[in-house]
C-alpha cells in the first residue's frame, strides 16, 4: 500500500496529462484511492435509499434498475434549487486556471484530478441531458452519455475532492467545485453509494451523538480521563458538567478530540482554559458532536445532525454557544447553521462573561468561535500567561481550508499563537490563509484504506511544512481543525518526519498559569517540557 | 477534432456571405435579416438564460471568503475580498468584474526535484484583460456607426483609442490588443497540453469566430475598403428600423456582419454567458456576514431529527449510571 510506496515513486508526478482525451479514457479504479462502500444497514438506519452492497472493483454494482432515471430526477431537482449549481453547469470558460491549485491534482498528477475536469465529469452529463444543444449535437456539444462507466468515474472523482475550495479562489467566475462536488454526492447518495468513512458515522451522530458513536456515559468518561491527565500534569482538578441546565455557555466540538491523540490535548487545552477563566459552561452528550458527516453526505443530512446543537442549547437554557475548532464543522456553523436550523432567538447575542465583548459577527447565529473567543481574552488581559513554556517548539499554522475560505478566521489564530508561543514562522504566502492547501483527508476522506491518496493529497501542506521545517526548524504545526489533528501526523510522519501537530488550545493550555499548579515540568502529553537556556530565551 | 471542426465551422460562416452577398436579393439576408434575427436572439436568449438562473433561488449563503473576515474590532477586516456589507459586496463584484480580480490571483505550481514552486502567473489574466476590455470598447466604438450625429463621447472615445496616430486611417489600440488577446487566448489552448486536454470545440469555436470578426474588420478598414457612407447608411437603417441595402456595401461588410450576427445568436447558449454569470455567482456575489443576519431558504423543509427525548429513552439508565442528568427519572 501507501506507506510502502518511497517518497520517490510518491513524486513521480507528471502534470502534463495524456495523449487519449478525458472522455475517451474509461476510468480506472485503483486501491489506495477509494474508501470502502457504505454498509447497507447504515444507510437504512437513518433512512436513506437504496442500500445495497456493492464493490468498487466489481464490474457490477447492483444499482436499481431505474438508476438513470434516479440520477436524472435528482440532478433536475438540484438544478432547480440551487442557483449555483445551475450557473456553474452553465459558464465555465476551461480556462484552466483551477488546474493546478488543487492538491489532489498537484499529488497524483491524475489529471481528471484538475478541477475543471472533475466539474467537467458532470458538466457532460449535464449538456446531454439538460441542453438542447447537447441533446442534438451529443460530443460535439461536450455531451457525455451517462453509462455505468461514467458513474464509476463520477463517484471515483467525487470522493477525490475534499471540498476545500481552493480552487473556487482562482476561477474568475467564482464556481465552486466543493459545491459540484456536494451536490454530486447527493445524487450518488440517491444511489445508495456512499462510502462507509462517512456513513457510519453519520448514523452514529444520529442515533447515539457523535461520530464515534460514544455512548453517554463513555463521552463523560472520556473527558473525565483527560480531566484526571490534567490533575497529574498540572496539579489542578478541574470538575466538568455535563447535560447543566442553567449553564452560561454550550460548548461542542468534534468528538474526535475526545478521543484520539492529539485531538485529546486540544481538549484537554479547552478544559483548562474554562478552568482558567471561570466559565459556567457545560457539555453536552446529545450534542455531542459538532463535527457535521451528514455535509458530506447531503445538505438534508447535514441539516438533520446539526439540528441537535440548537435544540440542546434550548433544553439547557443557555445564552450562547462555543464551538471548538473543527474546519468542516465551521463551515456548516458559519454558513448554514442559522440557515438550517435557526432563528436562534430564544438565546442572546453573545457577550464575553470576563471581557464583556459583544461579538457582534454571531449576533444571529449565537455562536462563536473558540479562537474568536480566546484572542478576546487575551488582548483584555484575562489569561495569565507563560509562553516560557513553549519555548522549545518551533511553531507554524496551518490554516484549515474552511474556516479560510468559507469564513475568514485568519488573525485570530495567528494572534493567539504568537500570545503563547515564542517562536513561529509562517509557511509561504501561496500555501497559507485563503490559498492554505487542504491536509489531504478532509470531507469524509480520513479513512485508511485510501492512504494512498490521502498522502498524495496531503504533499501540497506538507511539503511547506518542509520548507519551514528545513530552513527555521519548525516541529510543530498547529491548526483549528480536528480533522487536521487526525490526519496531519500521518501526513507529516511520511513527508516531514520529526514535525508534530497541535491544536491551537493545546499551546494555549501549556502556556496557561492555572491558578493553584504544581510545578509545571510536564505538558498536556505527559513530556518533559525542555529547559531551555537562559529561561524564557533560547 | 474540436479545433478542426470549429475552424471549418468559421470558414463556412466566411465563405456562405462571400459568395451569396454577389447575389443582389441575398444581401438583404447577410446584410438586415441576419443582424436582426442575431440580436433578437441575443437580447431574448440572454434575458432567458439569466432569468432561468434567477428561476432557481440561492438556498445558502455561501462566499468563497479571500481575506480575514469582519470579527473583533481590533481585527483588520479585509473590507473587498471579505466584505460583510453590500457596499464590499458591490466592491468585490466591481473588481472582479472590472479587473478579474481573482485571475490575478493565479498561480504556476511546479514540481523541481520534489519540492512544490509558486510562481506568479499573470499572463492569462493580462491576455484576458487585454482581450475583453478590447472587445468591449470597439463594441461601444461602433456606436458611431449606428447614430448620426455621432455622440461627442464616441468621437472622444475614438480619438482615444486611435491616439498613437500610425498609418493611415490611424490604428485603432484596442483593434491590436482584441488580436493580439485572442490568439494568445487561442495560441495557449492549442499550445499548453492541460489546456489543451480541457478544451471542447466550444471552446475553440467563439475564438476563430471573434478572431474573424476582428480580422474582417481590420480589412475592412485598411485594405478591402468599402464605402463607409454606404455601410453607415445601412447600418443607421438597421438602428432605426427602416432597413435597406445601399449600393456600393462590398463583400467584405456582410461577412462581418454575418459573423458578427452568428456570435450573437451563439452567445446565449454557449459559455459566453459567463459575462452573466459572473453577476449571480453565489460564491461571489453574497456577503460573508452569515452569522449576523440569517440567511432564508426558500424551500427548506422539516427533516426527521433525533429529539433529546428518544435519545434519553435509549439511553437513561447509561446516562443514570454515569450521574448525568436527566428529564425523567
Amino acid at each position: 500500500m501507501a506507506k510502502d510506496l518511497t517518497q520517490k515513486e510518491m513524486l513521480r508526478i507528471d502534470y502534463n496529462p495524456p495523449k487519449s482525451g478525458w472522455m475517451d479514457t474509461p476510468v480506472k479504479i485503483k486501491p489506495g484511492i477509494y474508501c470502502h462502500p457504505a454498509k447497507p444497514e447504515k444507510i437504512t438506519d437513518v433512512g436513506m435509499p437504496n442500500a445495497h452492497t456493492w464493490n468498487p472493483l466489481d464490474e457490477d454494482w447492483n444499482l436499481p434498475a431505474n438508476w438513470q432515471q434516479i440520477f436524472f430526477e435528482g440532478m433536475r431537482e438540484r438544478l432547480d434549487k440551487h442557483r449555483s449549481f445551475k450557473i456553474f453547469m452553465d459558464i465555465c470558460v476551461r480556462c484552466g486556471a483551477c488546474a493546478d491549485k488543487c492538491h489532489f491534482f498537484l499529488g497524483s498528477g491524475d489529471p481528471k484530478n484538475m478541477p475543471v475536469v472533475r466539474a467537467e465529469l458532470l458538466r457532460s452529463i449535464y449538456r446531454k441531458e439538460f441542453t438542447t444543444a447537447g441533446k442534438i449535437l451529443g460530443s460535439l456539444a461536450g455531451g457525455r452519455e451517462l453509462t455505468p462507466a461514467v458513474l464509476k468515474e463520477l463517484w471515483y472523482y467525487f470522493f477525490q475532492c475534499t471540498e476545500c475550495r481552493r480552487c473556487s479562489l482562482f476561477c474568475p467566475y467564482g464556481i465552486d467545485t466543493a459545491e459540484i462536488t456536494i451536490i454530486g454526492r447527493e445524487i450518488l447518495n440517491l444511489l445508495g453509494l456512499n462510502i462507509n468513512w462517512i456513513q457510519e458515522p453519520v448514523s452514529n451522530c444520529y442515533h447515539i451523538g457523535n461520530h464515534l458513536g460514544l455512548k453517554p456515559h463513555t463521552f463523560k468518561e472520556n473527558i473525565e480521563f483527560l480531566r484526571d491527565d490534567i490533575e497529574s500534569y498540572v496539579g489542578v482538578r478541574i470538575e466538568p458538567t455535563f447535560n447543566r441546565k442553567g449553564a452560561e455557555v454550550l460548548f461542542v466540538t468534534p468528538s474526535g478530540d475526545v478521543f484520539a491523540e492529539p485531538g485529546i490535548y486540544t481538549l484537554m487545552g479547552y478544559l483548562m482554559l474554562f478552568e482558567h477563566i471561570g466559565l459556567d459552561y457545560t457539555w453536552s452528550t446529545y450534542a455531542s458532536e459538532s463535527g457535521n458527516f451528514g455535509f458530506f453526505t447531503s445538505f438534508e443530512m447535514a441539516k438533520r445532525l446539526n439540528a441537535k446543537i440548537y435544540a440542546e442549547a434550548k433544553r439547557l437554557g443557555v445564552k450562547f454557544i462555543i464551538g471548538g475548532e473543527c474546519g468542516h464543522m465551521w463551515r456548516v456553523i458559519h454558513q448554514y447553521m442559522d440557515t438550517f436550523n435557526g432563528p436562534a432567538d430564544f438565546l442572546e447575542v453573545p457577550v464575553s462573561p470576563m471581557t464583556g465583548t459583544t461579538f457582534e459577527n454571531a449576533r444571529s447565529s449565537k455562536m462563536i468561535h473558540i479562537t474568536e473567543f480566546t484572542a478576546d481574552l487575551i488582548k483584555h488581559g484575562k489569561l495569565k500567561i507563560d509562553p516560557s513554556r513553549n519555548n522549545h517548539m518551533k511553531v507554524t499554522f496551518h490554516d484549515s481550508c474552511n474556516t479560510s475560505r468559507a469564513m475568514g478566521i485568519l488573525e485570530e489564530p495567528r494572534y493567539v499563537i504568537n500570545n503563547v508561543c515564542k517562536h513561529f514562522y509562517e509557511m509561504p504566502d501561496t500555501t497559507i490563509r485563503e490559498q492554505t492547501f487542504c491536509c489531504g483527508s478532509g470531507s469524509g476522506l480520513n479513512a485508511s484504506e485510501n492512504m494512498e491518496i490521502r498522502l498524495r493529497g496531503g504533499l501540497p501542506r506538507a511539503n511547506a511544512v518542509k520548507y519551514v521545517h528545513e530552513k527555521h526548524g519548525v516541529d510543530t504545526v498547529a491548526c483549528i481543525c480536528a480533522i487536521d489533528r487526525a490526519v496531519l501526523p500521518a501526513s507529516m510522519e511520511y513527508w516531514v518526519p520529526g514535525v508534530k501537530v497541535a491544536g491551537v488550545s493545546e499551546l494555549v493550555a501549556n502556556a496557561l498559569i492555572m491558578e493553584g499548579e504544581g510545578e509545571r515540568t510536564l505538558n498536556l502529553r505527559g513530556e518533559e517540557i525542555p529547559v531551555t537556556e537562559g529561561g524564557d530565551n533560547v | 477534432m474540436g479545433v478542426m471542426l470549429s475552424l471549418i465551422a468559421v470558414l463556412v460562416i466566411v465563405l456562405v456571405p462571400l459568395a451569396g452577398s454577389q447575389v443582389s436579393g441575398l444581401q438583404y439576408v447577410f446584410g438586415v435579416f441576419f443582424p436582426y434575427a442575431g440580436f433578437a436572439v441575443l437580447l431574448a436568449g440572454f434575458v432567458f438564460k439569466v432569468l432561468n438562473w434567477a428561476k432557481s433561488p440561492v438556498p445558502f449563503r455561501i462566499p468563497t471568503t479571500a481575506g480575514q473576515e469582519f470579527s473583533l474590532p481590533w481585527i483588520k477586516q479585509a473590507k473587498l475580498d471579505n466584505p460583510s456589507t453590500t457596499t464590499g459586496v458591490i466592491g468585490r463584484m466591481a473588481f472582479e468584474i472590472l479587473a478579474f480580480r481573482s485571475l490575478f490571483r493565479n498561480t504556476k505550481a511546479e514540481l523541481r526535484s520534489g519540492n512544490l514552486i509558486y510562481g506568479p502567473a499573470k499572463w492569462l489574466w493580462l491576455g484576458a484583460l487585454a482581450f475583453h476590455w478590447a472587445f468591449f470598447i470597439i463594441a461601444v466604438r461602433h456606436l458611431r456607426l449606428f447614430v448620426q450625429p455621432i455622440p461627442g463621447w464616441v468621437e472622444f472615445l475614438d480619438k482615444i483609442d486611435s491616439i498613437m496616430q500610425i498609418g493611415t486611417p490611424p490604428v485603432y489600440i484596442t483593434d491590436v490588443l482584441l488580436i493580439g488577446g485572442v490568439t494568445f487566448l487561442l495560441l495557449r489552448r492549442l499550445l499548453i497540453p492541460r489546456v489543451r486536454y480541457i478544451s471542447l470545440p466550444a471552446d475553440y469555436f467563439p475564438l476563430f469566430l471573434i478572431l474573424a470578426i476582428g480580422t474582417t474588420g481590420i480589412l475592412m478598414r485598411f485594405f478591402i475598403r468599402t464605402d463607409i457612407v454606404a455601410v453607415k447608411s445601412l447600418l443607421v437603417g438597421l438602428a432605426t428600423f427602416h432597413p435597406f441595402i445601399p449600393k456600393n456595401v462590398g463583400a467584405i461588410f456582410f461577412i462581418h456582419a454575418t459573423l458578427v450576427s452568428v456570435l450573437m445568436a451563439y452567445f446565449p447558449f454557449s459559455k459566453l454567458m459567463h459575462l452573466g454569470g459572473i453577476f449571480l455567482s453565489p460564491t461571489r456575489n453574497l456577503a460573508n456576514n452569515n452569522r449576523m443576519v440569517r440567511h432564508v431558504n426558500p424551500w427548506s423543509y422539516p427533516v426527521k431529527v433525533h429529539t433529546y427525548d428518544e435519545y434519553e429513552d435509549e439511553f437513561r439508565d447509561l446516562m443514570k449510571g454515569a450521574g448525568i442528568p436527566v428529564e425523567r427519572e
